[in-house]
């Protein structure tokens, strides 16, 4: 590998979270009944004319602003033709020559610690196609078209990336960004962004460009690491044992980690892109877009930024809790509502823990920012353990409670801090363990732990360590 | 046999003094006009779809409103459209075995605003397939034959709607112009027909042959006629985002305006390779006009000679993929049996297309391919800004031109058929004024053989209204509009 250099361009296609499609005014909910969200107009029946939801517009330039790029003024919709059963027009509606967005660029972190700028050739609007079903009917292939016409940004980059690392690192900074703008759901599962890689690669040192493969519709982050690093490898074995790469149109298959060719150039198709009739050109005035900058919301780095000095955080630690909008608003309420440093652990180590970052919804999370603040605040004002504190964590994620006071008080947890209660105890604990008593006072102080997990083992966990530890040395030590 | 309540050649305005009157109801008109098509239509086809039965219920519906006195402009007034025009819970073929088993699920703009202006929708009529051809005679449903002479072609691709209104079936009647399907069957058939302004109606509906060209019309027996019922199709249309953003239109408001000072310009190149007969109509027409006040002015239009190469690149490239749809999918029609996806596509595509249409997408295919498009689509656009700049410049100095519709009468049945060169040339006057998106009107001018022929008025961007006043005007003067067929009578009725 030493002896190669990769060099990567990706094409991401993101899901614009648009109410309806981008030329009808059908929904653009996922998991609907097939073919239960396909109108005369994403059926392509005789006769019918797509006509644009301007509200793509606005998507398209938030994401245009957000990576620093060049808006235009006039841009084009195009027919690109081809024939497959779930394409039902036989062409897709996309933008070729004149793309809403051009010229912008992404900042990643590289592994060397360093930064460096990925950059963004264009951004331009199309239609996604239906779904082709061949697993559930034998012989035949269903079509559902709930997807046909759901509007699409595709977002190109240069051929900046030069590993699979960096390739996954910028496509989650693009999620990140498309999360943040409210403009993609990002639910990859779902297909809400899909990627293309293009990979070729060159001896190190060379600036000329190898032979590219196109990989597509690779729908998530690990994949695509994987599906890039096969791909390396299989170029290199390619040519180090004497062949060429072929230029190609590959396919990424996760269930056995290859990708297998899908068409070659000889037999690419001819798209013969012309100019879109039924639609007119895509006018953006500079009032336009300077209400959509007005409108635009906190950026990544900006929210990374301000967790820093507003909770005090690590970088690290910020870079991951503002790694996703949905996350970061969470976070934000708890950091906001208790203890920030308690949140931040809180957070990372307990939520992000059972689910990903990347898939972080808070919607689908079982505990509300409002209770893991109680929950956070009931450790601060010594009502419970921090131990007692995650099994009241695991009862609001198994769905037992959905309320952490209700379930302490329930439960009967809240901690014992009255030495009253808690002296007698001790002095019970101190009076059984006569042998160990011998031995701390000769000198073994480590056995004051022991002492106290015997006190706090006698109470079920509900007396206040602290203060258990405090009277567990004052009779050790005074006797 | 309905006995006939009226001379099968009232104009709307008899018609509606008739029906306003009582002389005679919507409903025993339209029973008038079905057996007129009955006995009739087997041997002009103007008809694919003859609703007879929903004809009866719309005009009884008409007659309640009439007797309240809710009746507008077009309440009870009969018509025909195009087949290629979506017609809900009717079938719309386009002319084609590939729509033969299309029954719209949804109607057109225009249908849907003619139905609401209390129209009596007769039938639908007969067209070349996909509305390509200027004979009629690429029809899936057989030839229309030209009501002045069987023998002799209507015109197309409208020939159908032509042929309607010049046989007596109706006082008007939709059509379709992507290159002169409007104006060129009008002139062939005696009658009036208008291409009003790209943009003007609504195309939600209407079956796309090339998108940036096509334009709905309409025939009628007078000019008058022609405005009332285009007037009541136009209007912004959310559903059709190049549909021109205007109010519906009054474009009756010039009728009465006289010729006085209009400036007519005459185009060298439209003049120069006139037969003489048609030469000598045309001048005599034109005379007529500068009679009634017009003052006629020579113009040039340069780029008139590569107007119809322009167009066989752009209409075909446009309907090449405009029918990519028709793959036996999810509707029309489909082969038997089909081994796999791309024998589906194949032997549907191969077996429901007719020859013109095959011919088309295979042109349009070619000159969108990689290594075409630069040498054939990018430059027939760029003369079409060029055709566009001729007219722009000619209409500095004069208010409307004047031209040829077609370069003579109807020819017979077969004579161009085999000669695609020759069945193109029918089109050389009309087709750049779609290139230009501009309003085209024909008017019926004299004869050839007994043969009618037509003027062409051609207009600036939206200036129908004035364009229709001038043929009212010139209607006034003359009576070549009023000349109408005599059909033999066969006897033979397939009702």
């Amino acid at each position: 590998m030493a002896d190669w250099q990769a060099v990567i361009g990706l094409e991401i296609h993101a899901q614009l979270n648009t109410r309806s499609k981008i030329f009808s005014a059908v929904s653009t909910a996922f998991g609907a009944a097939p073919n239960t969200q396909a109108s005369l107009v994403d059926l392509g029946f005789p006769g019918v004319l797509p006509v644009t939801n301007e509200a793509v517009y606005e998507k398209a330039v938030a994401f245009g602003l957000g990576v620093g790029a060049t808006i235009n003024h006039q841009s084009v919709f195009d027919r690109k033709n081809y024939f497959y059963p779930d394409l039902p027009k036989g062409y897709q509606i996309t933008q070729l020559d004149e793309p809403i967005v051009e010229h912008g660029h992404m900042d990643i972190n590289c592994a060397d610690g360093g930064r460096k700028t990925i950059h963004i050739t264009r951004a331009h609007l199309e239609e996604d196609a239906g779904k082709s079903l061949h697993k559930d009917y034998a012989g035949e292939t269903g079509i559902d078209l709930n997807r046909a016409g759901t509007p699409l940004l595709e977002i190109v980059s240069e051929p900046d990336l030069r590993s699979a690392e960096e390739a996954s690192t910028y496509a989650r900074q693009i999620h990140k960004l498309l999360t943040y703008l409210d403009i993609c759901d990002g639910n990859m599962a779902e297909g809400s962004m899909r990627c293309d890689a293009n990979v070729s690669i060159r001896p190190s040192g060379s600036s000329e460009l190898g032979t590219r493969t196109e990989t597509k519709n690779i729908n998530s982050f690990r994949f695509l690491e994987q599906a890039i690093n096969h791909e390396i490898e299989r170029q290199i074995a390619v040519i180090e044992s004497g062949g060429r790469v072929v230029q190609e149109t590959r396919l990424y298959d996760p269930d056995r980690d290859e990708t297998r060719p899908m068409r070659s150039k000889e037999t690419a198709m001819d798209y013969r892109y012309f100019p879109e009739p039924d639609l007119l050109p895509v006018v953006i005035d500079d009032s336009f877009i300077s209400a959509v900058r007005d409108r635009l919301p906190e950026m990544p780095y900006e929210k990374r930024a301000r967790f820093q000095t507003a909770f005090g955080l690590s970088e690290e630690d910020a870079e991951t809790l503002s790694g996703n909008r949905s996350l970061a608003d969470y976070f934000e309420y708890v950091a906001s509502a208790s203890d920030p440093r308690q949140a931040s652990n809180w957070v990372r180590v307990e939520l992000l823990g059972r689910i990903s970052k990347d898939s972080f919804n808070s919607e689908d999370v079982p505990v509300p920012a409002s209770e893991l603040a109680s929950l956070i605040n009931r450790i601060s004002d010594e009502t419970i353990s921090g131990k007692i504190a995650k099994t009241v964590f695991d009862a609001l994620w198994q769905g037992e409670t959905d309320s952490v006071d209700a379930y302490i008080d329930a439960k009967g947890l809240k901690q014992v801090s009255d030495s009253s209660d808690l002296a007698p105890i001790v002095t019970a604990i101190i009076a059984n363990n006569t042998k160990q008593v011998e031995q701390y006072r000769a000198g073994k102080t480590k056995l004051l732990g022991f002492f106290v997990g015997q006190v706090m083992k006698e109470t079920g966990g509900k007396a206040n360590p602290k203060q258990v530890n405090d009277l567990v040395r004052i009779q050790l030590d005074t006797v | 046999m309905v006995a006939h309540v009226t001379t099968p050649f009232q104009s709307i305005a008899e018609i509606r003094a008739n029906l306003d009157d009582g002389t005679y109801s919507c409903r025993e008109l339209a029973e008038s006009l079905i057996s007129r098509i009955e006995e009739h239509d087997n041997d002009i086809n103007a008809f694919i779809t003859v609703t007879a039965d929903d004809a009866r219920s719309t005009a009884d519906a008409q007659d309640v409103l009439i007797a309240k006195g809710q009746a507008g402009p077009l309440t009870g007034i009969p018509l025909a459209h195009k087949d290629i025009f979506c017609t809900e819970g009717v079938k719309t073929s386009a002319g084609s075995k590939m729509l033969d088993n299309f029954i719209a699920p949804y109607s057109a703009t225009v249908v849907a605003k003619l139905k609401a202006a209390g129209c009596v929708t007769l039938g639908k009529t007969n067209l070349d397939e996909f509305a390509m051809g200027s004979s009629n005679e690429n029809s899936y449903y057989g030839p229309v034959r030209n009501p002045w002479q069987t023998s002799h072609v209507p015109g197309g691709s409208s020939g159908g709607s032509a042929a309607a209104v010049a046989a007596g079936f109706c006082p008007v009647s939709t059509g379709t112009d992507t290159g002169g399907s409007i104006r060129q069957p009008a002139s062939m058939c005696g009658v009036t027909g208008i291409k009003p302004t790209y943009g003007r109606v609504s195309r939600w509906g209407m079956i796309a042959f090339a998108s940036s060209l096509d334009q709905a019309g309409v025939f009628a027996r007078n000019a008058e006629d022609a405005a009332i019922l285009l007037s009541a199709m136009t209007g912004a249309d959310p559903r059709d985002s190049t549909c021109i953003d205007a109010p519906i239109a009054d474009l009756t408001q010039e009728l009465s305006t006289p010729l006085t000072g209009i400036r007519i310009g005459v185009p060298e190149q439209y003049l120069s390779e006139l037969d003489a007969p048609m030469a000598d109509l045309l001048t005599s027409a034109l005379f007529e006009m500068e009679a009634g006040g017009a003052k006629l002015v020579d113009i040039s239009l340069p780029h008139t000679r590569y107007a119809v190469p322009a167009y066989y690149v752009i209409a075909p490239a446009e309907c090449s993929t405009n029918l990519s749809r028709y793959d036996g999918v999810r509707f029309g029609y489909r082969c038997e049996d089909p081994e796999d996806i791309e024998d589906l596509y194949k032997r549907s595509r191969s077996e429901a297309f007719g020859d013109e249409v095959k011919q088309r997408i295979l042109v349009g295919t070619f000159t969108l391919s990689t290594g075409y498009y630069d040498a054939y689509y990018r430059k027939a656009q760029q003369i079409r800004r060029l055709i566009h700049q001729d007219f722009v410049a000619a209409f500095n100095s004069v208010d409307v031109i004047a031209a040829p519709t077609c370069p003579g009468p109807a020819f017979r049945l077969l004579e161009k058929i085999s000669d695609s060169i020759a069945m193109y040339l029918q089109d050389i006057y009309t087709i750049p004024v779609n290139l230009a998106g501009l309003p085209g009107l024909s008017m019926p001018i004299g004869q050839i053989g007994e043969m009618p022929v037509g003027m062409q008025l051609i207009g600036q961007y939206l200036d129908e209204a004035r364009l229709l006043g001038m043929a009212h005007q010139f209607q006034q003067r003359t009576d070549w509009h009023l000349a109408t067929p005599t059909l033999q009578a066969t006897g033979v009725s397939h009702g």
